[in-house]
Parts: C-alpha cells; sequence; structure tokens
C-alpha cells in the first residue's frame, strides 16, 4: 500500500509541475507581458521580459549586460541562450525570441531574402580575428597573397615565407562558420576550398589547443584569444591590435550583431540603447575582449565597403 | 605448434589483452583523477563559473545536472513502468507486440544526437519550449524509456509464477496483484536497472546541446519558487550541465583556468558514475533482502 | 444498468480497477508508439526536403565527394565514408580485445576475472562520451602525433576512442552468451582431451560466434552515432581520407560543426538533416541485422 501511494505522490508531484511550469510559460514568453512577480514598479517603468539567443561568440557579453540591466530595471527579466547565429537569426525571425544574436550579416546567412529584410541590426561590438601560428615555426608577418597561398594550399612549407624549413598545417573552421566567413572575406578576399588533410574544429579553444600543440599549425582565432602560446602575425605589416582596428588600419574584424525583428518593443529598445552606452561599450565590451562598436573610426556595410 | 603450447600461449594473449582492458581503464581514471582532484574544493564545487577570469566553479552546472536528472525521472518513471508492465502482462504474443518490441529496441538504438536534432526541432522550435531544462527532460526520456521498458518487463517476467497463482486464487484483481504482489518483487531489479540508466543522464552532453542549451542565466538559490525567472527550479529556463560544460569549456574557454576546469569537472562527473554505479548495486541488494526477508 | 446492480461489489472494484491498469498501461505504450512516429516523420520530412524542395540530386549526395556549401555542391560521402571506416575500425580493435576480456572472465579464471573485469566494463560503459573526447585530446593526440606521421589529429585517433567505447558493449554480451553455454559442451571437450585453447577455438566460439557477432554490430551502432568525442579527436576536414593518420569527418562530427551555425530551411541545414535521416536509416539496418542475427543463434 505503501508503494502505490509513493506512485500517487510522484504522479501528482509531475503533474503539479507541469501545471507550475505552465503557468509560468506565459509569462516569459510574452513579449512585454507585466511581470507579475515584480513588486519594485515604482523605481522604474519598464518590465517585461527579453529572450535572446543565438552567437556563443556573444552570448558571454549579452549574458554580463543583462544580469547588469536586471540589477537597473528589477520589472525585467534578460534570458540569454545559445544555439549559434543560425539558430539565433532562425528564431529571431520566427518570432521565438526577441533578440537573435549573430557573427555575421543576417543577408549572408539567410537565403530568404524578405525574412532578412524584416530583421533590424544593432551593431553592438566588432571583434577582430588574427591569423596565429605557432611559435616555432618563425615566421612574424605574412602579406594577403602569402595568406591566401597558403590556405589554398599552393604553399605547403614555411620556408616559403621566411619560416623555418617545416610543414605547414591548417586549422581551419567549418565552412559555416562565421569567423571562418570573416577571415575569407577581410584577410584572403577570396573563398577558399577545404583542403585534403586541413583540420577543422569550430571552437576557438580547440583551434588555440591545437595550434599551440601541432609543429607547423596555422589558424586564426578572435583577438580575446590570444595570449603567449600562441603566436599572432601581423597582416601585411601591422599589427592586429585594439588601436589597429579602431583607426580602421588593420581589416580583419566584424561586428558582432543583436537583431530584432521589426522595431523592438520599448523594453528591447531599452536593454539595446543600455548596451550602446558608454558605460557598457567601455566597460563590459572591452573587458570581455571585444572592441566597442561606439569608438570605431571606420564603418562597414554589408558588401564590405568601409566608410570613415 | 603443440597444443599445450598452443594453449599456453593463447592463454597469455587472452590474459594479456583482459589487463590491458585493466589497465586502460586504470590509466584513464588515473588521469582524470589526478588532473582534477586537486583542482575539486567545496568552493569549486558550489561557486558560479566565470567567463574570463580565473577561479570560476561548476555550482550551478553541477545543480542542473542534478535537477534534470530528477525532472527526467518524474517523466520517466511513470510512463517507463507502464509500459513495462503492459508489455510483461497485458500483451499477448502477437505481430502488435512484436512491433511495440522493435520501438523500443530500435529506440533504444537511436544515436543521440538524431534524439537531440528531434528534440531542437519539435519541443525547442516548433513547441516553443526554447532551450530549456524541460526541452533536455523530454529528449533524456525518450533515450531511459525503452530501458526503463526492458527493466520493467525483465524484473515482472522473473517474479515466480507461484507468487500470481496465489493472488490469483485470493480473488484478487489483475492490476491488484500486479500493484501489490508482483510490483514489491520486482522492485529491487526495476530499482538498479533505473539508477544505471539515469547514469546516462549524467553522461549526455550531444543531445543536450541541442535542447537544454549552453547556457545558464543568473540564477538566484534563495529563490525557490518554481515559478520565478531566476529561481534555480523553474524548469523552463536554459541549463547548461556538467557533461555540457566540459565540452563548452574544453572548447570555448576563455578563462585561463579552463583546462583545470575541464580536467576537474571531468573528474566529479567520473565519481558521480562511479556513485551511481554503487548505489544502484547497494540499493537493490539492500531492497532484495529486505523484500526476501518479509517473507 | 440491471446486470450491473447484480454484479456483486467486489466484481466491480474490480473492473474499475482493471480498466484503469489496462488503460494506464497502454497509454504509456501509445506514448512510445508517438514518439518514434514523430520522430521518424520529423527527421525525414527534413531529410527529404534537400532533394524535394532544394532539389539537389540524391546521387550527387550519396556519391558525390566534394563538400562545398558555397559553390552549392553538397556531396556527403567523405562523411558517409568516414561514419563507416571509423566505426569499422573501432569494431575490428575492439572485438578480439573484448571477446579475451570474455574468456578470460568465463573461461581462463572464472573464479576471480568477473569481480576484476565486470566492474571495470561497467565503468567503461559509464564513463560519459565528453570525458573520452576530453582523453583522448589530452592524451591520445599528443601521443598519435609523436608515434606516428601526420598531426595526431586523424581517423587513427577517433577509432581508438570509439574502440575503447564501444569495448564493454561488445564484452557484456559475449559474456552473457559465454556463460549461458551448456556445460556438458564443455566437458565433452575436454574429456576428448583437447587442451582448453582446443576447446575454446574448436567448441566454444563457434557457438558462441552470432552472439558475439550481434555484439559487434551493436558496437558498431553506438561507435555509428557517437559524436562528440568523435569529433574532438577525428580532425572533420571534409575529404576521403587516403591515410588512417589524415583529418577526416563523420556524419556525426559534420552535423554537431554546422548545425548550429546555419539557418533553419537553408540548403546546407536541410542537407544536415538528410545525414541525420541516414544515421536514423542505419539504426534500422543494425537492428535488422541483430534480429537476423538472433533469429540465426535460436535455430
Amino acid at each position: 500500500m505503501k508503494l502505490k501511494k509513493l506512485l500517487l505522490l510522484t504522479l501528482t508531484l509531475a503533474f503539479a509541475v507541469s501545471l507550475a511550469a505552465c503557468g509560468n510559460k506565459d509569462n516569459t514568453s510574452g513579449t512585454t507581458t507585466t511581470d507579475k512577480n515584480a513588486d519594485s514598479a515604482e523605481t522604474t517603468t519598464l518590465s517585461g521580459s527579453i529572450l535572446a539567443s543565438g552567437s556563443t561568440a556573444l552570448q558571454p557579453l549579452v549574458e554580463q549586460v543583462g544580469k547588469k540591466f536586471m540589477d537597473k530595471n528589477s520589472g525585467v527579466s534578460v534570458q540569454v541562450q545559445g544555439g549559434g547565429s543560425g539558430t539565433g537569426l532562425t528564431q529571431v525571425s520566427g518570432g521565438q525570441v526577441q533578440i537573435g544574436n549573430s557573427d555575421v550579416f543576417a543577408s549572408e546567412k539567410m537565403k530568404d531574402a524578405a525574412a532578412a529584410k524584416e530583421l533590424i541590426d544593432h551593431q553592438v561590438a566588432v571583434v577582430a580575428i588574427a591569423a596565429v601560428v605557432n611559435p616555432e615555426v618563425g615566421v612574424t608577418n605574412l602579406t594577403k597573397q602569402q595568406l591566401v597561398d597558403i590556405f589554398t594550399g599552393k604553399i605547403t612549407n614555411w620556408k616559403d615565407v621566411q619560416g623555418k624549413d617545416q610543414a605547414i598545417v591548417i586549422v581551419n573552421r567549418p565552412s559555416s562558420s562565421g569567423t571562418r566567413a570573416t577571415f575569407e572575406k577581410f584577410a584572403l578576399g577570396t573563398k577558399t576550398e577545404d583542403l585534403k588533410g586541413s583540420i577543422q574544429e569550430d571552437s576557438s579553444g580547440t583551434v588555440k589547443k591545437l595550434v599551440t600543440e601541432t609543429p607547423g599549425a596555422i589558424g586564426y582565432l578572435a583577438l580575446s584569444y590570444l595570449d603567449d602560446k600562441v603566436k599572432a602575425v601581423q597582416y601585411e605589416g601591422v599589427d592586429a591590435t585594439v588601436d589597429n582596428v579602431i583607426s580602421g588600419k588593420y581589416p580583419v574584424w566584424a561586428y558582432e550583431h543583436m537583431y530584432t525583428k521589426g522595431e523592438p518593443d520599448a523594453t528591447t529598445k531599452a536593454f539595446l540603447d543600455y548596451f550602446m552606452t558608454d558605460e557598457v561599450q567601455n566597460g563590459d565590451v572591452v573587458e570581455l575582449g571585444y572592441i566597442p562598436a561606439n569608438k570605431m573610426q571606420v564603418k562597414r556595410d554589408e558588401t564590405g565597403n568601409v566608410t570613415k | 605448434m603443440k597444443p599445450k603450447a598452443a594453449d599456453k600461449l593463447a592463454t597469455g594473449i587472452i590474459v594479456f589483452f583482459a589487463l590491458l582492458i585493466v589497465a586502460v581503464l586504470l590509466g584513464m581514471l588515473g588521469f582524470i583523477l589526478f588532473r582534477g582532484l586537486s583542482h575539486i574544493s567545496w568552493d569549486f564545487l558550489t561557486s558560479e563559473p566565470q567567463t574570463i577570469r580565473e577561479g570560476g566553479g561548476i555550482g550551478p552546472q553541477l545543480f542542473n545536472s542534478l535537477y534534470l536528472l530528477i525532472l527526467t525521472m518524474i517523466i520517466t518513471i511513470p510512463l517507463g513502468l507502464g509500459a513495462g508492465i503492459y508489455m510483461a502482462e497485458y500483451a499477448k504474443p502477437n505481430k502488435l507486440t512484436d512491433a511495440i518490441r522493435l520501438i523500443v529496441e530500435v529506440l533504444s538504438s537511436f544515436p543521440s544526437i538524431v534524439v537531440g536534432l528531434f528534440g531542437l526541432l519539435v519541443v525547442v522550435q516548433q513547441f516553443d519550449f526554447g532551450f530549456s531544462l524541460f526541452s533536455g527532460a523530454i529528449v533524456l526520456t525518450i533515450f531511459n524509456m525503452p530501458l526503463m521498458v526492458r527493466v520493467t518487463e525483465q524484473a515482472f517476467r522473473s517474479v515466480p509464477k507461484e507468487q500470481k497463482e496465489a493472488g490469483l486464487a485470493m480473488g484478487l484483481s489483475k492490476w491488484k496483484i500486479i500493484t501489490s504482489i508482483l510490483f514489491p518483487v520486482a522492485l529491487p531489479i526495476i530499482v538498479t536497472g533505473t539508477i544505471l540508466a539515469a547514469g546516462r543522464v549524467f553522461g549526455e552532453a550531444a543531445a543536450l546541446l541541442f535542447t537544454a542549451g549552453m547556457t545558464t542565466p543568473h540564477i538566484n538559490f534563495s529563490d525557490w519558487n518554481p515559478l520565478h525567472h531566476n529561481s534555480p527550479l523553474n524548469p523552463f529556463r536554459p541549463a547548461e550541465t556538467l557533461a555540457v560544460h566540459i565540452w563548452k569549456v574544453n572548447s570555448e574557454g576563455l578563462a585561463p583556468d579552463a583546462a583545470q576546469i575541464a580536467a576537474g569537472a571531468s573528474a566529479v562527473l567520473v565519481i558521480l558514475v562511479l556513485i551511481f554505479n554503487l548505489l544502484a548495486r547497494w540499493l537493490g541488494r539492500a531492497l532484495y533482502r529486505k523484500f526476501t526477508s518479509i517473507k | 444498468m440491471k446486470s450491473n446492480q447484480d454484479t456483486p461489489l467486489l466484481l466491480r472494484k474490480h473492473r474499475t480497477e482493471e480498466w484503469i491498469g489496462r488503460g494506464y498501461t497502454t497509454i504509456c505504450v501509445l506514448f512510445l508508439i508517438v514518439i518514434i512516429i514523430s520522430i521518424v516523420y520529423f527527421v525525414a520530412t527534413k531529410g527529404i526536403s534537400t532533394f524535394a524542395i532544394n532539389n539537389v540530386s540524391l546521387s550527387d549526395f550519396l556519391f558525390g565527394s566534394t563538400w562545398s556549401p558555397d559553390d552549392n555542391k553538397f556531396g556527403a560521402l567523405p562523411f558517409i565514408y568516414g561514419s563507416f571506416l571509423t566505426s569499422l575500425l573501432a569494431a575490428v580493435i575492439a572485438s578480439p580485445l573484448s571477446v579475451c576480456a570474455a574468456l578470460f572472465m568465463t573461461e581462463i579464471v572464472p573464479s576471480w576475472g568477473k569481480k576484476l573485469l565486470q566492474p571495470v566494463i561497467e565503468l567503461l560503459a559509464g564513463i560519459p562520451s565528453v570525458v573520452y573526447g576530453f582523453i583522448g585530446l589530452s592524451i591520445l593526440v599528443p601521443f598519435m602525433r609523436d608515434t606516428f606521421p601526420g598531426q595526431g589529429i586523424g581517423v587513427a585517433a577517433g577509432a581508438i576512442v570509439l574502440s575503447i567505447m564501444i569495448l564493454p558493449t561488445i564484452t557484456s554480451i559475449a559474456t552473457d552468451a559465454l556463460g549461458a553455454l551448456p556445460r556438458n559442451l564443455k566437458e565433452a571437450s575436454y574429456g576428448l582431451g583437447a587442451t582448453r585453447w582446443q576447446t575454446i577455438y574448436g567448441v566454444i566460439i563457434p557457438t558462441v560466434l552470432p552472439s558475439i557477432l550481434t555484439g559487434v554490430v551493436l558496437g558498431m551502432a553506438r561507435a555509428f552515432g557517437e559524436a562528440l568525442a568523435v569529433q574532438m579527436v577525428i580532425g572533420n576536414a571534409p575529404h576521403i581520407p587516403t591515410s588512417l593518420f589524415e583529418s577526416a569527418s563523420t556524419l556525426t562530427s559534420v552535423i554537431t560543426l554546422n548545425m548550429s551555425n546555419t539557418v533553419m530551411g537553408s540548403v546546407q541545414n536541410n542537407a544536415l538533416w538528410s545525414m541525420a535521416m541516414i544515421l536514423m536509416l542505419m539504426t534500422f539496418v543494425f537492428v535488422f541485422v541483430v534480429r537476423l542475427l538472433e533469429r540465426r543463434h535460436k535455430l
């Protein structure tokens, strides 16, 4: 009899939890539903919940800023989910989230041009990418042509670019990667085929580990991942530094985008505005290794045209 | 070669390979524990992870793993028990039963990534549950249910026929016999099987990447109302489990001590699996002793 | 209504109980059926749309060796090849080891062999796949890099990691089969003066071969579907490898690498779903083969 009771209890519990869960669901999915749990309506006029998903590269930043935003506006809840740029764009376009985080312009990823047009771009930060090599290869500078030759397999030994006599091992990213798209577009200026025997990793940590350990390896990493374990090479004689990116001397960079479908609602807009304040741009953005978007002395549009 | 010499040689090879397997396991366990144990401390187990600073912990991830396990079991156990009882007691030996058995077999052999993608498409996107503990629990239920069904069916079949007949003789209904006579006898086997199946929940990562997500929002551990956004108990928040965290730290970690965190988290994970294995056996044995001593 | 009044109270209570029991268990089984139907339906519709909506030709997909989504080339042969190659190699490495382990437990030292190996095998089965990948990347890859040509990462590293992961599957099935062997079979062989090895080789192995094969197929099925551990050590180049120490891809590794980066509904995303469909269809094949083997075993 005891057992039966136990079983019944479990079932009831399960039912209760699922009920509770359903009730909660209504709160989170609405765009600006007033949060019943917030009791601090006097301190702020903003309320509701923001759901953001997408790029894992942008995620830590959005999370940190979201946390601060919630501290300031206790009636607001900001939830950040990962899933990758593709997922973020899919979900914001489908209306499942308010903000879709992406490493690339929506028009580059989405085949459906009309759906891409509906999305409004908010460029919140800049990420610069540097070519990195194993410190042993003895190369400090690579020209655009040399990089192209390496990544298309024309040059296969470091001695051809004034390095040691050592075979080149390419650590690339998968063809769908936003980092790869940026690197190909602005460092190489051309799309490359995947070479036979090249290594492909999607995650920066693994790329860094492999470049550090594998003799003769070359890859590319966001500036925030650089340290003395890997050697960042100059691009056309220009160091990959934050200052050079801001002044427009170093060209291999891309925006981090936060997309909304149409004009954002008041709460979401306040959040995105908060993102662009100096407090965030000079604080969290820099702290987490991104480059502030509002500091950039150059601008770039979807087709890659740079303007001062 | 003489038969005797061949016999000795073959025995030698078999013993060598068997010991090699033991050595491989000990080597791996040694590696994980050696690299990881030094990093484990109370602080590591309870504090929040850090994105770029040193000294991040695995507190929320550990909690998420355990909570996801509980959620999964709340869904899996009643369903798995029910289906298992059907297979053992109600199903007639016909084509339909064979088909169900085939379904259980296929379901248990599906690659976790396929089930994870199904979860992404249907639970996360279609039904709009988002990346959440709930989506993760549904997907894990799909893995665990076939195991539960099998374990339950075997457990009920292992009950001696006489006990059932005694129940029938007492004029009890079939359902009554199942719940009050067969179930207690079958329980030790079911418990052992359930706990072993639960161990899989801890280790699963591929399917959860697509369903429970790779983020843990800020959790307020003083707010235990499941309706609140920040509550640890809210089943509709995204949740990164320990296994997913190892994957993420290993591949994306920006913190300077990412490697140690991955090693420490791996050690915690392996220790949990060890505990589960031991617990399953001990509990199974204890229940068995209890029920057999009563009779 | 009249008959209801005639029925004794006890019997009526029985009927309700029966009704509850049968209804509840049936619903549980229905849930299983609904789940499998919806998995097959959703994965298949997504998978087929590559060919039906995006007009990628099926033969190009299955036999094309160029994977270059930017040029609209969706040849998945390198991934299919990679999956078969790694899981076959893993089975080739793991099977002899597993059979030896099973023989060790049942034939060589039945007294304490099981006590030693059984927990080892269970633990191996319990170690999560991300931990296998972590160990593979930390120990195996540097070792392979120093010992063999190539960059350490590659098909061989993937196959070795997989072989350790499927070892428990094959071992436990082989052990069960050996344990279930009728004793008089062995005794007859020993009675004829055969050595232990002759008995194992001539009598035991042929008898339990179908069961061992079942284990091997189940192990391969697991290797075929394993994602994260393989992806961490195989290198993921979308090409058919010419050497075991060269970087290659499997169906699972290309899905995990690209799924989150692509937008649902795009051709590349659909092509990934087609690969998931292949994984699903292969599961059916593996289950079918296991059934065939079991049937032979019964005869």
